[in-house]
């Protein structure tokens, strides 16, 4: 350790003002804090600070996105060999799925990773500030919204796009007004849909090897067409409420197991890092909205209860870590449950009345980010009005 | 009582014993006109290197307050004036004689004396300095008359002292400076308590007493006010501690000023903690001789959340009753963000730390991150125990909104009451410093 931090300390010169390498002193910067906190004291107010900061707030999501991250791996191998009929149970062949999934999934996560803090490292030296941990998250969620499929050149491409428009250019984390990984997502939705929506890029393989009858569809997609009933006699898998619970069907690599995003919720409510508010405002919303759906027979979903529309599709997932991001919800404790229960309407409303699409969270959330200012806006003024109506009350 | 839920109390090791100090006379005191917001940086001096003075004679005013004299607590011969940047004048030091010896002042009576005669004995025999008037938490303003006044009895920040020990002794005199500061309202004198205040307080005659209870910030006397009686654009009132309504009675009872200060001597980098009876302005560096366990220390005048750093030799705030040691953290830390070496406090429940809320921890001064753009949300409104949005009126003094400063609520708050906002920032922003430069802007251009 002592012989690091005299190594750094040796080559730190180089970097600072006046040293030959001075132009990349941010790169250094985020290199040396992320290996030593800096020996830098509180000095302008309180004399001491508590031990959180924002690296240790980003890893506490990184690591609440772990589960999902495995078992999406895991899956990936399992659709797989599902599809080819080896292995098909699900403890055949643990490692094989495990090593075949991440053959798939960890080139994804190298690439959004390696495009993001490249293009983050850049923008920092240029500008000279220091390197936001913001893309730690990001570069973690936009791996699990993606298919296993996807080619590698449009995660670097998306993730390009999303960082540069839709965070720097509004000046970096903290700034920006809409969430990186959904814009992502979103930017591969209407660029190259058919890489990102259908029945056959959710799961990874030749589709000449895969068996008779298997379609690949996700439960979401079988049920927008055929309701209930179609969910119900699906060949080769088994669409019941337990495979959505434990996510042994296809969908995007990280959304598929509500017990893997059940154990990341806990881990962002635990910590404290997550809102609890927003998420179970969310899903109180989208329930609501299903119930009233399902109760008047206006959806695409015939005969699906609202409790299975919880756990199909991305709705979870996106709930626990898109729709609890800080930086684009709504600030206010108040604002939060509007924000909240908002996203559940939406969602649920496009996922139910779209005939084109049948899953609505990523635009859903994407709304109503661009919508947070201005339900904090009407809390601060109410604010302001309490105020003032209590100087003119006297 | 008013109970107040949202607030953390930072449990820190070095808690002051319930004993004296022996400690030596300081020889140095100092006054600062640095502890004293609103006044200009160079005051007028009225005494020259080698004056000697008296406890109570004046040492300088402020050139747009000439009727209020900041006067010496001790007496002895004024041998140094020391200066900052721009030549602002940051201390004037005067080493003390053996015995203090104390200007008498003429006394017009509590009872029959006008508004105006009371004030300007004030002014002259130099109490006057402590009293704060909120917004802005400056000086005092003697040609205003407060809507009200405020005082808070309990102290819960870090280990700050026992306001019903600093009190003892002094209850008559106490009680003497309520009378006198009734006398200066229209409105109330309030009085702020505890779940433990003594009799001295709970049993105050001619004021109006209001309980408290909760986590820090609920000794506040701005958390107080909010919740008593908030204020309002325009309104103006004046806060004082316990030891200064004590020291103003005094001068009416005795004609002398006599800035006695019983201080809490705090910190787990002591070997012995303690109280300490001085005066104001003394210099600290008896009490740290042969008492800290290593040089590399920081001494606070004040809390660790809004004292003022002072040198080893430096001298006692003005408004000081609390002297707090702790380690300097200027040491770099392996992936401390991840794996932290030893064990520290934190509101944040990604420490394992909020499994055990009771225990004392020791800390040092480290910022334990950078300086980020704000990303979390919800951490300020959870220590801060008024309706106010603290992140808003943060920003809006970052985009120099002056309404926006206004509506949000910038009158009710000094720096102390965000002080925990800063201490639990994850993106550690200079809170208080940004405040401070809001209140000046809203001060001087409005």
């Amino acid at each position: 350790m002592k012989f690091i931090e005299d190594q750094l300390h040796k080559v730190k010169p180089l970097f600072e003002e006046g040293g030959k390498l001075h132009k990349f002193y941010w790169g250094f910067e985020a290199f040396e804090t992320f290996l030593f906190v800096s020996d830098r004291t509180a000095d302008t107010g309180v004399h001491i600070k508590d031990g959180i900061d924002l690296k240790r707030t980003m890893f506490t999501v990184v690591i609440a996105l772990i589960p999902s991250l495995l078992f999406g791996m895991w899956n990936v191998g399992h659709q797989h060999f599902l599809a080819i009929g080896e292995m098909t149970a699900l403890a055949d062949g643990f490692m094989d799925k495990m090593i075949y999934g991440a053959i798939k999934v960890l080139p994804i996560v190298v690439v959004a990773y390696g495009t993001g803090l490249g293009i983050e490292f850049m923008i920092a030296i240029v500008r000279g500030h220091p390197v936001n941990e913001g893309f730690l998250v990001s570069g973690m969620l936009i791996p699990l919204l993606m298919p296993p499929t996807i080619p590698l050149w449009m995660v670097a491409l998306a993730t390009a796009f999303a960082v540069v428009l839709g965070k720097e250019a509004f000046g970096g984390t903290g700034m920006n007004i809409l969430n990186v990984a959904l814009l992502a997502r979103v930017f591969i939705f209407f660029a190259y849909p058919t890489y990102i929506s259908g029945d056959v890029v959710w799961v990874a393989g030749e589709a000449a090897n895969f068996v008779d009858g298997f379609s690949g569809a996700t439960p979401l997609g079988v049920a927008y067409l055929g309701g209930a009933e179609a969910l119900a006699n699906v060949a080769v898998h088994d669409y019941s409420m337990w495979s959505l619970i434990l996510g042994t069907v296809p969908g995007s690599i990280g959304e598929s197991s509500v017990i893997a995003i059940g154990i990341g919720a806990l881990i962002l409510i635990a910590t404290g890092i997550g809102s609890w508010r927003i998420m179970l405002s969310v899903v109180i919303g989208a329930f609501l909205t299903a119930s009233v759906f399902s109760w008047a027979g206006i959806s695409y979903f015939v005969g699906v209860t609202p409790f299975m529309h919880m756990i199909m599709g991305s709705m979870l997932f996106a709930t626990v870590f898109m729709a609890t991001d800080p930086v684009t919800a709504t600030q206010t404790t108040q604002g939060k449950w509007i924000y909240g229960f908002l996203i559940g309407v939406f969602g649920m409303i496009i996922r139910a009345l779209n005939p084109a699409y049948p899953e609505g969270w990523m635009l859903a959330i994407l709304l109503m980010n661009v919508f947070a200012p201005t339900i904090d806006h009407f809390i601060v003024q109410s604010n302001i009005k309490r105020r003032l109506s209590r100087a003119a009350a006297l | 009582m008013t109970k107040l839920s949202r607030g953390y109390d930072i449990k820190l090791l070095g808690k002051a014993q319930d004993s004296f100090l022996d400690v030596a006379k300081p020889t140095l005191y100092a006054l600062k006109p640095t502890d004293v917001h609103g006044i200009g940086p160079i005051p007028k001096l009225t005494v020259e290197i080698g004056s000697e003075v008296l406890a109570g004679d004046p040492l300088f005013f402020d050139k747009a307050n000439p009727d209020v004299q900041f006067c010496s607590p001790v007496s002895g011969e004024v041998v140094e004036v020391r200066r900052g940047a721009r030549r602002a004048i940051t201390e004037v030091v005067i080493l003390a004689d053996s015995v203090t010896e104390f200007r008498k002042h003429d006394i017009p009576s509590t009872e029959s004396a006008s508004r105006e005669d009371l004030v300007k004995a004030m002014c002259e025999a130099g109490v006057w300095p402590l009293i704060k008037q909120r917004p802005f938490n400056v000086l005092a303003d003697p040609n205003a008359v407060p809507r009200d006044i405020f005082i808070s009895c309990m102290d819960t920040a870090p280990l700050a002292p026992d306001q019903n020990k600093v009190i003892e002794g002094r209850e008559a005199a106490f009680q003497k400076g309520l009378d006198v500061l009734g006398r200066l309202t229209d409105g109330d004198v309030h009085l702020g308590v505890g779940p433990d205040s003594a009799d001295v307080y709970t049993k105050a005659s001619g004021v109006k007493v209001h309980a408290f209870s909760g986590p820090h910030p609920a000794g506040n006397v701005g958390v107080q006010i909010h919740h008593i009686k908030a204020i309002n654009k325009g309104e103006t009132v004046w806060t004082l501690g316990p030891q200064d309504v004590a020291i103003i009675g005094k001068l009416f009872t005795d004609g002398v000023f006599d800035a006695e200060r019983v201080v809490a001597v705090v910190g787990d980098e002591l070997n012995t903690t303690g109280y300490w009876k001085t005066r104001a302005g003394a210099s600290i560096a008896p009490v740290l001789a042969s008492n800290i366990k290593h040089d590399n220390v920081r001494s606070i005048s004040g809390d660790v959340l809004s004292g003022t750093r002072v040198a080893h030799d430096g001298f006692l705030g003005l408004y000081d009753d609390q002297i707090t040691v702790v380690e300097e953290g200027n040491k770099m830390e392996m992936f401390g963000w991840l794996l932290p070496q030893y064990k520290r406090p934190s509101r944040s429940r990604t420490f394992l730390s909020f499994l055990r809320p009771n225990k004392e921890y020791h800390v040092n001064t480290n910022n334990h991150g950078d300086e980020r753009a704000y990303v979390v949300t919800g951490q300020y409104d959870a220590v801060v125990p008024m309706d106010i949005l603290p992140v808003f009126l943060v920003k809006s003094i970052l985009y120099q909104d002056f309404e926006q400063m206004e509506g949000l609520g910038i009158y009710e708050v000094v720096e102390e009451d965000l002080a925990l906002c800063e201490f639990v920032c994850t993106s550690k922003q200079p809170v208080q410093q940004i405040l401070r430069s809001g209140l000046d802007f809203v001060r001087l251009e409005g």
